[in-house]
């Protein structure tokens, strides 16, 4: 047990589970695991305490572990009404979930191409793989997710298959009248030789605190070619804790990048195993805060085989008195040669009142690598502001155009001209609240 | 319960010819018995002739101690790894005795053989360091033994004394200072050293006086089982400039040796501090036994304009922890950091700094190069806070790492606190190998393997080097080579 513990936020999980008591069981493999996970939860509980505490230094869980939540839902979604507001194609592989729950009829039966199959909870092979790479007791979240994961879906890409069209899986909260929790669950195999992208993103119509505790498992074998985009924009009142899991074989190819705005507190945890030689990852991300949001990204890339290639690649805009956190990890494991890794966090502060803390750090065991990082935090140059002014822009749009280019760097990481639209669109949404919530800061 | 005229003649009990300072010296040592308590503590005191106060103050941080004791409060955050130590298994008081049994007056009054001693660390304490125009007062085990060109400063208003001389002649000084940088809440072995400390340097620097020469202290253990835990106070007044360099050295022991030294800097209005360490305590043998554990806690207060530059050459001990910083608590204060730090063979080291900002215009640098062979690992810890008041405070951050051999381990951990968007923050880091390029050209113009590897090293720490008072300089590279022997091939 830890040496700071709080029993009552391990009180208030144990109630909620009660209320689940008379939903059937998942089969007892799965019982086995949930156990675990509990055993472990109710060892740790939500770690509130800061000090000493690496993984959650920063980020304050008091107001998550203050507020009670429900898991029952009664209202729906009608997916017509929602398009313009969730990245969305009609030609796009689009699953549903609502309100933690697969949805496979709301949209009309899926038309999967040969090698691209999903299954669902109910579907007993779907439980094979589950919890082998976020192990129930890996971490608080993770155990609390397997604890009360109720539905999720199983993907599997069969060798040497290109499926073409993105596998968009929306995750969305209908208007319930009431605090609510979520613990979705994606298992993802990509099989040998194969070629997938996937697009995650999380919304919320109502407007009560929710909380979202996905896992996500992401399975890559030999060659494969994986791109991942994650939106995460639920209402400001709520809570998101998100794991995503990777482990890549031989020549595999990891591609992500992240969005990250919306809730009071978001959390995104990414780890990166590159178990064979050659693998290469990618992980890119913007965040942007605002209000008194604190946004946390914890993300981690393991060379534990030779000749690997990984890059993070972080930004942040932060206004108002919202906080924000990178906590970069890169290891480079014993007998890990000729590992090339790197990693940035650029942020840009634009107000009085908000904090970021950034540790991109590093951990090397092996001699014959190039590993670099770096970090910097600082406002808006107040030249290229001059600059704008004098070829006649006004000071507001001129600062719209200097923020907007600074996220610009990361919103063209998202390729897909849907995707790319959208999130453009979102970020010029956001710019006027954050020029509202910002300060004139320095001097000419 | 003192056990008086224990000679300690124990010869250096291992043979390791590349630590050339590994000599123990036969000298009389006065010990206290083995162990800490509230007697030892009132001893320590009673010993120095020291105020009320300052024992007062010791046993409040020996409490305090054994709280943080009790409550299992020992630091276990860095990357060190070493068997938990017995703080009840150390003699916390170990005085050279003079054959006198009292403090030297004059250089002729020193035991001869601690001046043989000091002869072979190469540190001058006679007539002939005026040459070398270098002020140095050298603490043997825990105890200042002589302090030179005290007459020549003090023409000047300058003190610089042993800290139990501060304690008798310039209480107020040291009352006003003492704990005002580092309390003795601050940390695990703070708060032990506060409690224990046994002398160390004082230095004081009047109001708009440059000192006119380095002011130097020579730190070494030489009683096996001893702790050192000395105190430096430094304490630039308004608009003057000192520079101090430190030295330290052990016998090679079997035994792991701890230093839990302090060092508290305080540089008021306009003032500069410039603060260089060479620490080559004993590293413990090629297969990772003995050696000095170092975990010291160093830091200084920049008032207004004030100027605190932390240079350091670790090659030394088993293990270091140490995080020189600097509070830029005045208005356009500025902060330096400048680091080379080797961990060969089982050395592990985990070393950075902490640049805290609180005034306006702040400005802090922070250059650190840490090489890694052998099985050695070597970590850089770095912070940077800026607090909200902190408005236009720039900081830059620079950290390589360089491995030698595919056993060692380099890692970098920067922790970046930004509180104020007016702040202009870099932080940047590499870690690569020697490449084969450079090492191939220096080779095919005739230098061995190792000389290549040298030459690339020094001119790789460089930037570091550089910013030492000249002596140090050459030592520093020196050190580096030999500190390196057998590390390439």
């Amino acid at each position: 047990m830890p040496k700071h513990f709080f029993p009552e936020s391990v009180k208030k999980f144990h109630d909620l589970l009660e209320t689940r008591k008379s939903v059937p069981s998942l089969g007892t493999n799965i019982d086995v695991l949930k156990k675990i996970a509990w055993d472990y939860f109710s060892s740790t509980g939500i770690p509130l305490h800061r000090r000493g505490n690496e993984l959650w230094k920063y980020t304050n869980l008091k107001p998550l572990s203050d507020t009670s939540f429900t898991l029952s839902s009664d209202s729906d979604v009608n997916v017509e009404d929602i398009v313009n507001e969730i990245p969305w194609s009609k030609d796009w592989h689009n699953i549903l979930f609502i309100n933690g729950m697969y949805r496979p009829d709301s949209l009309g039966k899926l038309d999967l191409p040969s090698g691209l199959s999903i299954s669902d909870f109910q579907h007993n092979n779907m439980w094979a793989n589950f919890g082998s790479l976020a192990k129930p007791n890996s971490g608080t979240f993770a155990a609390l997710n397997t604890v009360f994961v109720q539905d999720g879906i199983s993907i599997k890409i069969e060798p040497d298959t290109k499926i073409r069209k993105p596998i968009n899986i929306i995750f969305v909260v209908s208007e319930v009248p009431r605090n609510f929790a979520t613990f979705p669950r994606v298992y993802l195999d990509v099989g040998e030789n194969s070629e997938a992208t996937m697009i995650e993103s999380y919304i919320s119509l109502t407007s009560h605190p929710i909380l979202t505790i996905p896992v996500v498992e992401i399975e890559q074998h030999t060659e494969a070619i994986l791109r991942h985009y994650r939106i995460q924009m639920e209402n400001e009142n709520s809570f998101h804790i998100g794991s995503t899991r990777v482990g890549q074989k031989g020549s595999s190819k990891f591609e992500s990048s992240t969005f990250a705005t919306g809730p009071r507190i978001g959390r995104n945890d990414i780890h990166v195993s590159l178990n064979e030689p050659d693998a290469t990852c990618q992980l890119h991300g913007l965040y942007i805060t605002f209000g008194d949001q604190q946004q946390d990204n914890e993300i981690s890339t393991t060379h534990s085989k030779p000749s690997c290639t990984s890059g993070q690649f972080y930004k942040g805009i932060l206004a108002g008195k919202s906080t924000a956190v990178f906590s970069g990890d890169i290891v480079v494991e014993k007998g890990a040669q000729k590992s090339i890794a790197d990693q940035k966090d650029l942020n840009l502060l634009l107000s009085k009142g908000v904090e970021i803390d950034t540790k991109p750090s590093l951990e090397i065991f092996a001699d014959d690598v190039q590993c670099s990082h770096g970090a910097t935090a600082g406002h808006i140059d107040l030249n290229s502001l001059f600059y704008l002014q004098s070829r006649g822009l006004d000071f507001n749009t001129a600062k719209a155009m200097l923020i907007r280019g600074f996220a610009d760097e990361m919103i063209v990481e998202f390729e897909l001209t849907e995707l790319f639209e959208f999130i453009s669109g979102l970020v010029d949404d956001i710019i006027p609240t954050l020029q509202s919530q910002s300060d004139t800061i320095g001097t000419t | 319960m003192i056990n008086k005229n224990n000679t300690i003649s124990r010869k250096s009990e291992l043979s390791n010819k590349d630590y050339k300072w590994g000599f123990s010296t036969d000298v009389e040592t006065e010990l206290a018995p083995k162990g800490l308590s509230e007697d030892i503590v009132r001893l320590i005191s009673s010993k120095k002739k020291e105020p009320d106060w300052l024992l007062e103050w010791r046993l409040k941080a020996f409490r305090h101690w054994v709280d943080l004791e009790d409550k299992d409060m020992e630091p276990n955050w860095a990357r060190v790894q070493y068997p938990r130590m017995d703080f009840q298994d150390i003699y916390y008081y170990a005085a050279p005795v003079s054959k006198k049994d009292k403090a030297p007056n004059s250089m002729e009054e020193v035991d001869p053989e601690m001046l043989e001693a000091f002869e072979k660390l190469g540190i001058p304490l006679n007539e002939r360091e005026k040459l070398a125009g270098v002020a140095v007062d050298a603490v043997f085990d825990s105890v200042s033994i002589a302090t030179t060109f005290g007459e020549k400063l003090s023409e000047m208003g300058i003190i610089f004394c042993s800290f139990t001389e501060a304690t008798q002649k310039h209480p107020e000084l040291v009352k006003k200072y003492l704990g005002s940088v580092v309390p003795y809440t601050d940390n695990f072995y703070a708060s032990l050293n506060s409690a224990v400390f046994s002398d160390g340097s004082f230095a004081y620097i009047p109001p708009g006086v440059k000192c006119p020469m380095e002011l130097m202290t020579y730190f070494r253990i030489n009683t096996e089982g001893s702790g050192q835990f000395e105190r430096t106070l430094i304490i630039a007044d308004k608009g003057s400039y000192v520079s101090y360099l430190e030295g330290c050295t052990a016998p090679m022991r079997k035994t792991s040796q701890l230093h839990a030294a302090v060092v508290e800097l305080v540089a008021l209005d306009d003032s500069e501090i410039k603060y260089s360490t060479i620490q080559n305590w004993f590293p413990g043998t090629k297969d990772g036994e003995g050696g000095v554990y170092n975990f010291v806690t160093k830091r200084g207060r920049a008032e207004s304009s004030a100027k605190i530059s932390w240079t350091q050459v670790e090659t030394g001990s088993a293990i270091t922890w140490k995080y020189p910083s600097v509070i830029l608590k005045g208005d356009n204060s500025v902060g330096e950091f400048f680091s080379v730090a080797l961990a060969n063979n089982h050395q592990q080291a985990d070393t950075g700094t902490k640049m805290i900002h609180i005034g306006r215009n702040t400005k802090s640098t922070i250059v650190s190069k840490g090489i890694s062979a052998g099985k050695g690992s070597n970590t850089y810890r770095g912070g940077v806070q800026i607090m909200p008041t902190a408005e236009n405070a720039t900081n830059h951050t620079q950290c390589d790492s360089l491995l030698i051999g595919d056993q060692c381990g380099a890692h970098t951990v920067p922790y970046i606190q930004v509180r104020n968007p007016s702040a202009k923050l870099e932080h940047e880091a590499s870690t690569s190998k020697v490449s084969d390029d450079q090492l191939f050209y220096l080779m095919s113009r005739g230098l061995s393997e190792e000389e290549a590897h040298h030459m690339i090293i020094t001119g790789w720490s460089r930037d570091v080097i550089k910013e030492l008072p000249f002596e140090f300089a050459i030592e520093a590279s020196q050190l580096l080579k030999v500190s390196l022997e057998g590390a390439v091939g």
